[in-house]
């Protein structure tokens, strides 16, 4: 005898809902697990053109680094870990319109549109070169204006010690703070932070352009700040808020990984990273590796702002 | 297995084994490499080293699974050319990345000590390499073979290891690479769990039938 027994249940109607969908993202990363890490990135359309005159004195005398390269090998976490995820996923980026809050100890806080900003502050082309922590660097003629002039306009309070900047946080615009398998990678948003000396240092840039054009989005659009002699991680990009506080601020990279990222994080080729060493650095487009100089060749201008500091304990 | 089924399974796995060598050479050629070409050619290296590694770890688990001998005459192969990729990685970064300057280096690894975990991985796989042919197999003999290619595991968990602390925080692939590595202990440490289970039981019956037993009060 024949005896027929019906499909009742098929596996989608025992499964919740959450673990099959967690098994798609295993099998996403198993499927990109087998694929090499692409070094291409699409064409992008340059964006628009930026006034800006440059600061000789405030530049270096180096050919820089070439803009497909600043454009494709970037660090910006919220777009995704990998070098080329900024060139590739920058697309969902709205840099217009756009405030930035600057508030906190201040006497005259305010809400500036980026547009107004642009009117407020003449503009100056300074060449620098970044350094980042993963020992590579570049040269970048960067376009902005310096942030001691910015935070003169809402007068910080006399108990204002240090300044902190907060990136935009928003998982559409941004895909990398999306929680992924494993957690989501830093804690969003991404904060950064200065001693307000350090803030008002005229070396430090609030940055809209680079290469003659607009800040492209890889690059934190629209709006962000370069600090030269300090590790690449604590210019702060995409900014929505510039606070000034009495405390030290609580920066995204010391709060993922204390040991290896203290606040301060001044290019210091003596001082290594814990995995790694800072002595030289690979410049982008060199082959041989470079002797790292003591603040990213800053030192002349820079080094009394830590005048009796220990900075192997300061790191 | 007839020569023709061996190459028949072992032509594939030398294309998927060249394939990334292949495609390597392929952006070289037509700079693709990106803004950093030496990072990239070191860790494109790096990673299929610890892929084909894990490949070669998994032909045993998966001869265990299948209840099928053929996954194992891929063993070697797969081993060997770990081994090259890992000698590959290992070269870019003396050449290319250091291009030589061995005081560098020397700082490099002492503060690095993931470098370390690389080195004696690489360490671990070179006496498996030399000892991988036909005649050293006899020349040892099996067990004493058998031994000693145990190390691979060693180099894997070396591999993983060096993997999950040269990565920084956010990346993930070193948790996957991880994973796959535990997944293929395990498939082996179950098996022994059970042959020894078996062997134990085995050897009780066999001491139950023995007259001595009987005779005891």
């Amino acid at each position: 005898m024949l005896i027929k027994r019906a499909e009742r249940f098929t596996s989608n109607d025992v499964t919740d809902p959450a673990l099959y969908l967690s098994r798609r993202e295993l099998m996403a990363g198993a499927a990109a697990w087998a694929l090499l890490p692409g070094a291409s990135a699409a064409a992008l359309p340059a964006p628009a053109p930026l006034q800006a005159t440059r600061n000789v004195g405030r530049s270096l005398n180096e050919p820089p680094t070439k803009y497909e390269h600043a454009t494709t090998y970037n660090n910006f976490y919220e777009f995704g870990v990998d070098k080329d995820d900024p060139a590739r996923l920058a697309g969902s980026l709205r840099p217009r319109p756009w405030s930035v809050r600057v508030d906190g100890l201040v006497q005259k806080p305010k809400t500036f549109d980026i547009d107004e900003l642009l009117r407020l502050f003449p503009l100056e082309e300074r060449v620098y070169a970044l350094r980042c922590v993963e020992a590579w660097s570049m040269i970048i003629p960067w376009i902005g204006f310096p942030l001691a002039a910015l935070l003169g306009r809402v007068e910080p309070a006399g108990s204002a010690r240090f300044v902190e900047f907060t990136t935009l946080l928003d998982p559409e615009q941004f895909p990398g703070q999306r929680p992924g398998f494993f957690g989501s990678s830093l804690d969003w948003p991404y904060v950064e932070g200065l001693r307000l000396d350090e803030a008002l240092h005229p070396l430090t840039l609030v940055t809209v352009g680079m290469y003659g054009r607009v800040l492209p989005n890889q690059n934190g659009a629209p709006i962000r700040v370069v600090v030269p002699w300090k590790y690449g991680f604590k210019s702060a990009k995409s900014i929505v808020r510039i606070r000034l506080v009495r405390e030290q601020p609580a920066t995204a990279w010391a709060r993922a990984n204390p040991r290896e990222y203290g606040f301060y994080s001044n290019v210091n080729p003596a001082v290594s990273h814990p995995r790694w060493s800072q002595a030289t650095e690979r410049r982008i487009g060199e082959f041989r590796r470079r002797t790292t100089l003591p603040f990213n060749g800053y030192a002349d201008q820079v080094a009394a702002l830590y005048t009796g500091m220990d900075l192997r304990k300061h790191y | 297995m007839t020569r023709r089924g061996r190459i028949v399974l072992k032509l594939p796995v030398w294309a998927a084994c060249l394939a990334p060598l292949a495609l390597l050479a392929w952006r070289a050629a037509t700079d693709q490499l990106g803004a950093n070409p030496i990072s990239f050619v070191t860790n494109t290296l790096g990673d299929w080293t610890l892929r084909i590694l894990l490949a070669s770890l998994a032909m045993t688990p998966l001869g265990i699974v299948l209840g099928a001998a053929w996954p194992v005459t891929l063993r070697r192969l797969l081993g060997l050319f770990a081994f090259a990729y890992a000698c590959l990685h290992f070269s870019v970064w003396i050449v290319l990345d250091f291009f030589f300057d061995w005081a560098r280096m020397g700082e490099d690894i002492l503060k690095r000590p993931y470098i370390t975990l690389g080195m004696l991985a690489l360490l671990t796989l070179t006496p498996l390499a030399v000892t991988s042919t036909s005649g050293m197999v006899k020349r040892l003999g099996g067990r004493a073979w058998r031994r000693l290619h145990r190390l691979a595991y060693a180099a894997g968990v070396l591999a993983a290891l060096h993997f999950i602390w040269l990565a920084k925080v956010g990346r993930t692939d070193q948790y996957w690479h991880a994973a796959v590595l535990a997944l293929l202990l395990g498939v082996r440490l179950v098996h022994w769990g059970v042959r020894a289970v078996r062997r134990r039981r085995a050897a009780a019956a066999a001491v139950g039938a023995t007259p001595s037993a009987a005779s005891r009060p």
